[in-house]
């Protein structure tokens, strides 16, 4: 906790000159909710916007249709972890475990022939978080880098897991027969369904998770973030708080999973390497783990840097690190650091 | 004779071959303040951590009400009725100061499993939140972000916090260092007014704020407890002269 004081008083200040508050106007503010009223939804407008007209103004190409799929689908899965990293503290590195593990749900049910919709996406989602659940029953026990280093174990045990299984095509991965079906119609082949399928998903889990932040439940998790022990001291454990938040962000990866194994009809262990979960935690760090906004803006600038790059350049990777490394120095380390006014 | 509302028995802490607190036994009756003094280093501030449970004991017992807590982790010692002022404020800093005593209403209240609504505007908490902030006379900083708040202010925020939790015990550590004259009036005035609520257990070096306020008081020598008394029997101990008071302060 740095650079305390501030020479001016906060805005918020002048709202009561006299002490004589209506409650209705109390407002208590804070890093997830720091911005209220119509400002607060004017980002995630913006976005959604942009990408709802987008097809229709230059990306409407069967390859940008895709490539904005993908970013929107690993922006679902960086929500998710937004939600942890920003909101309960916890910066995992094994969240491609449950992208994967809803992915490789797709693979599994097609090779038992189930490729409706309506039960694979819900069991995506169950899987993804079972397995956030019982892991979490385990990590969420350890701090810092005990946390990170376990999650990652995880991870990787999910992989090899996964590049093991001859049945499901192991290191070279499993071509899904056909694309999940929704409610026995085969839309989602349609590249523009599709990416409207994405859309509309990532903003119900943005909206979602929006919801839980600011809950009661949002508020302990977050207070739990930066100062557990003042919970503790009023009666409450953060542990079943976080385990909630670690499930959710587990269901919330495994039906990104689910829409990726889509994306390709296809399914391999690449979909749960932990380079997949460390890209996942560099988007919501890029885009400002401080609001859930950023996870979105982190996915879509790393998926179409990267992109524009590898399109333009044979050594684009080698302007590729770098290039991340600055827009996190030029952002300031938003990464950990406390956001007063937005 | 009934249970003390707290009753600590033969509690002890070692460091290592260092006992921090040794064999310390006292008692807190319902509305009463027992003051606990001693000079730096008397393991007041341990012995604090072991009643709350942020320390883990060696030895002896903590009980309220007759219930035995020892063993038990903070957050449930919280629930049954402890509350705790640390020696540095112990706040949520990016809340509001409204925000911090609100969540201390919610965790009394219950019910924290909720997941659509906005926690921000429900009445039910702030507007207990806000007769708390006023008690200790911070009200209208309700909106100020916790972090921005000067040290005293803090300190006061904190001391809402915990009535918010409404606890049987109070355990304040040290609740008018870097306090101004004005503020440890006020503070006084204060404690004054609630301590028929409460039991309250205070560390503090303010001899003047002490003699004005506890009904006993506790001295604690190198972990030891040596005198336990009401303020002329420890104003006239002989062993705490030595230990602690200067004539100055008794003056």
């Amino acid at each position: 906790m740095t650079e305390l004081s501030m020479p001016t008083k906060p805005a918020l200040e002048s709202q009561a000159p006299d002490g004589a508050m209506p409650a209705t106007r109390i407002n208590a503010s804070s890093r997830f909710c720091a911005t209220t009223g119509p400002a607060k939804w004017l980002l995630p407008l913006l976005l959604l916007s942009a990408l709802t007209i987008a097809p229709f103004i230059g990306a409407g190409s069967a390859f940008m249709l895709s490539l904005l799929a993908r970013a929107m689908i690993l922006a679902i899965a960086a929500l998710g972890l937004s939600m942890l990293v920003g909101g309960a503290g916890l910066a995992s590195l094994g969240q491609a475990a449950m992208l994967g593990i809803g992915a490789y749900s797709v693979a599994i049910l097609d090779l038992n022939g189930i490729t409706e919709g309506a039960a694979v996406f819900p069991v995506a989602i169950l899987a993804g978080g079972l397995f956030a659940f019982l892991t979490g029953l385990v990590v969420l026990r350890t701090n810092g880098i005990a946390f990170i280093m376990i999650t990652l174990a995880f991870g990787q045990m999910t992989y090899f897991l996964a590049s093991s299984v001859s049945s499901l095509g192991g290191d070279d991965g499993y071509t899904l027969y056909g694309r999940t079906l929704l409610f026995g119609s085969k839309v989602l082949r349609d590249r523009l369904v599709f990416y409207f399928v994405c859309l509309g998903t990532m903003a119900t889990v943005w909206m979602i998770l929006a919801a839980l932040l600011e809950s009661r439940f949002g508020r302990v998790l977050r207070a739990a973030r930066q100062n557990p022990i003042r919970v503790q001291a009023l009666g409450l454990s953060p542990y079943p708080f976080r385990l909630l938040a670690y499930t959710v962000s587990g269901a919330v990866a495994g039906l990104a999973g689910g829409l990726l194994a889509n994306a390709t009809a296809f399914v391999s262990p690449a979909a749960l390497s932990w380079g997949r979960s460390a890209e996942l935690l560099f988007m919501v760090i890029l885009g400002g783990s401080g609001r859930l906004a950023g996870a979105v803006i982190g996915a879509l600038v790393m998926v179409l840097l990267e992109e524009i790059l590898a399109e333009n350049l044979t050594y684009w990777r080698l302007l590729y690190g770098p290039l991340l490394v600055a827009i996190v120095l030029i952002r300031g380390g938003e990464f950990g650091r406390r956001k007063r006014h937005a | 004779m009934p249970d003390p509302l707290l009753h600590l028995v033969g509690l002890t802490k070692r460091y290592g071959g260092l006992v921090v607190v040794d064999d310390v036994s006292l008692s807190l009756e319902s509305g009463e303040i027992h003051a606990l003094i001693g000079p730096n280093g008397a393991g007041k501030s341990t012995l604090i951590g072991l009643i709350s449970g942020t320390v883990a004991s060696d030895g002896g017992s903590v009980r309220l009400d007759g219930r035995d807590l020892t063993g038990l982790p903070l957050h449930r010692r919280a629930r049954l009725g402890l509350g705790q002022c640390f020696q540095v404020s112990s706040i949520i800093p990016d809340f509001s100061a409204l925000e911090n005593v609100a969540l201390a209403v919610q965790a009394r209240l219950g019910r924290s499993f909720r997941f659509f609504r906005a926690v921000r505007d429900e009445p039910a908490f702030n507007r207990p939140a806000l007769g708390f902030l006023n008690d200790v006379g911070l009200q209208e900083r309700a909106n100020v972000p916790a972090m921005m708040l000067s040290h005293g202010e803090a300190r006061q925020l904190e001391l809402a916090v915990v009535l918010a939790q409404q606890p049987r015990v109070l355990l304040l550590d040290e609740p008018l260092a870097g306090a101004g004259a004005e503020e440890t009036a006020h503070f006084v005035k204060l404690l004054n007014r609630i301590r028929h609520h409460f039991g309250i257990l205070l560390i503090e070096h303010d001899m003047q704020a002490v003699f004005a306020l506890a009904d006993r008081i506790s001295v604690l020598a190198q972990g030891r407890l040596i005198a336990t008394g009401d303020a002329a029997s420890i104003r006239a101990h002989a062993e705490v002269r030595a230990a602690y008071l200067g004539e100055d302060e008794l003056a």
